[in-house]
């Protein structure tokens, strides 16, 4: 089958769609979006973690079908979904109205841009949400496999939680799992990218 | 495969009565699982979550309609006063993730003896409004489940809502698992008092083969209550009474040796919870209460 969707604001088609698939296949193997981890394939691990409308979900529980003329924004369209969050909708989300990440770019992504000298380990230079820097800045980056799902589901609680206390922090990345167990350096950039937060505001 | 889309409940049900072996999928977080594992290829499968009325609910005079998609964060967020004790039981559901895509209908579909909302929706007195092509009709909880992963619902039908009494008194909840998040249950206790009728009703989930009430526990500690004057006096309840009652909902579980505990624990735990939520329950009741908060 055929789905239509938009992901990370610009429309997209996705063809000889299995009845039977998940939105994770759909946008790793077909949209050739890697940045949704495939872990455990049962809601477990929270590694490919996605909003969909807005909503953080597992996108492996999600059937394809079920996406057809709605919205998903994935790791890949963090920094562009913060942005536009606080440039013309500030505290709210955007939707396909935004600008969005073409697939091309999405795909292209790295936190160091191939053009421009910067120090790996901070990021420097790169299109980042203030998250993606806050879990640059804090250590919070071990292997990496669980960092997209936390900063989807992080980015998430700041948007609808401005000063989190840790119990808040900690309810909401409770449905995502670091086998690094790095859970401090996870609570700390949260509390950093928090912090930064209202220091703008 | 096939991939059935209905727009609105009367194209879902006449799906359904088409396909009588599709299975319908809303949150996803049962049957995608299934479908990921190659555990279950289903010929049909039946996509509600365009169905807008399965996300609403509406507060009765008596009831609560509770659409079978409103997703448990919903209950969390809204309906923490009018069912307190569902409120509760949806807060342990597994992540934020699952709760913001899983419903009551999926757990009453699924009809697991460890689903979250079982024993909350035992305790607080509900029914199950199914509807197919042929007319809805409205199951009382108690004859939903008739067996493991099974429930009275007839091939044809979908399950619509839930109506569930309002709370007309305080409410608890309590799970055993190894984690406080993103953990199946070991067992799991419900109690509801109901000052109203001057009842208490119960609900046990994973240890039996379906969810159930304590039947036997529920009528000594009705029948004591009213005896020793206890709703209008709102003494403490006497610790013989609180241990008996543990003992009889003890009594009532019937549970199985698996990976998460044995049947020995199940049972020793179910009465332990049974003792420990009635002592929360009752302290509410006199006025000295514990809120809903955090103690699942």
């Amino acid at each position: 089958m055929r789905v239509n969707f938009t992901v990370n604001g610009r429309q997209q088609e996705a063809d000889d769609v299995w009845e039977g698939e998940s939105l994770l296949y759909v946008l790793r193997e077909r949209m050739g979006l890697p940045g949704s981890k495939n872990a455990c394939e049962q809601g477990e691990c929270g590694s490919c973690t996605v909003r969909l409308d807005g909503v953080p979900v597992c996108s492996c529980l999600v059937a394809a079908g079920q996406v057809q003329d709605r919205e998903v924004v994935t790791v890949e369209g963090l920094a562009d979904y913060a942005k536009h969050r606080e440039d013309s909708h500030p505290g709210g989300a955007c939707g396909s109205v935004c600008g969005g990440t073409s697939l091309q770019e999405a795909r292209q992504w790295q936190a160091r841009p191939a053009d421009r000298v910067t120090d790996g380990q901070t990021g420097e230079g790169g299109e980042l949400s203030p998250i993606q820097q806050a879990f640059i800045d804090a250590g919070a980056v071990q292997c990496g496999f669980c960092t997209p799902g936390l900063l989807v589901a992080a980015d998430e609680l700041l948007e609808r939680n401005a000063s989190p206390s840790d119990a808040d922090i900690r309810e909401a990345l409770s449905g995502n799992l670091c086998r690094c167990t790095g859970y401090e350096k996870i609570l700390d950039a949260v509390r950093l990218a928090a912090a930064r937060q209202e220091e703008t505001v | 495969m096939d991939f059935l889309r209905p727009a609105s409940w009367e194209e879902a049900l006449a799906a359904k009565a088409e396909h009588p072996t599709a299975v319908p999928i809303a949150g996803g977080t049962d049957v995608m699982v299934e479908i990921n594992f190659d555990h279950r290829r289903p010929e049909y499968l039946l996509d509600l979550n365009r169905v807008a009325e399965l996300r609403e609910w509406a507060v009765g005079e008596e009831t609560v309609r509770l659409g079978a998609s409103v997703p448990y964060t919903t209950i969390m967020e809204e309906l923490r006063t009018e069912l307190p004790g569902l409120a509760l039981a949806s807060h342990t559901v597994a992540s934020p993730q699952i709760r913001n895509r899983g419903g009551v209908g999926g757990n009453l579909g699924t009809a697991s003896p460890a689903g979250d909302a079982h024993p909350a929706l035992l305790a607080a007195d509900c029914e199950v409004e199914v509807e197919s092509v042929r007319g809805s009709r409205l199951i009382p909880i108690d004859e939903f489940y008739t067996g493991v992963k099974r429930n009275a619902l007839a091939e044809d039908e979908l399950i619509k809502s839930v109506h569930i009494k309002k709370a007309a008194g305080p409410q608890q909840y309590s799970k055993v698992g190894t984690r406080n998040a993103m953990v199946i249950a070991v067992c799991a206790f419900g109690i509801a008092l109901h000052p109203d009728t001057r009842t208490v009703r119960t609900g046990i989930g994973s240890a039996a083969p379906t969810p159930i009430r304590a039947k036997a526990a529920e009528e000594f500690l009705n029948a004591a209550l009213e005896e020793g004057g206890f709703w209008d006096s709102k003494k403490i309840i006497t610790p013989s009474i609180a241990k008996q009652f543990a003992e009889l909902a003890s009594g009532a579980a019937n549970p199985i040796d698996d990976v998460r505990g044995t049947a020995n624990y199940r049972r020793h735990a179910v009465g332990i919870m049974a003792r420990r939520t009635l002592g929360w329950t009752w302290e509410s009741y006199r006025g000295n209460g514990r809120s809903t908060e955090g103690v699942a």
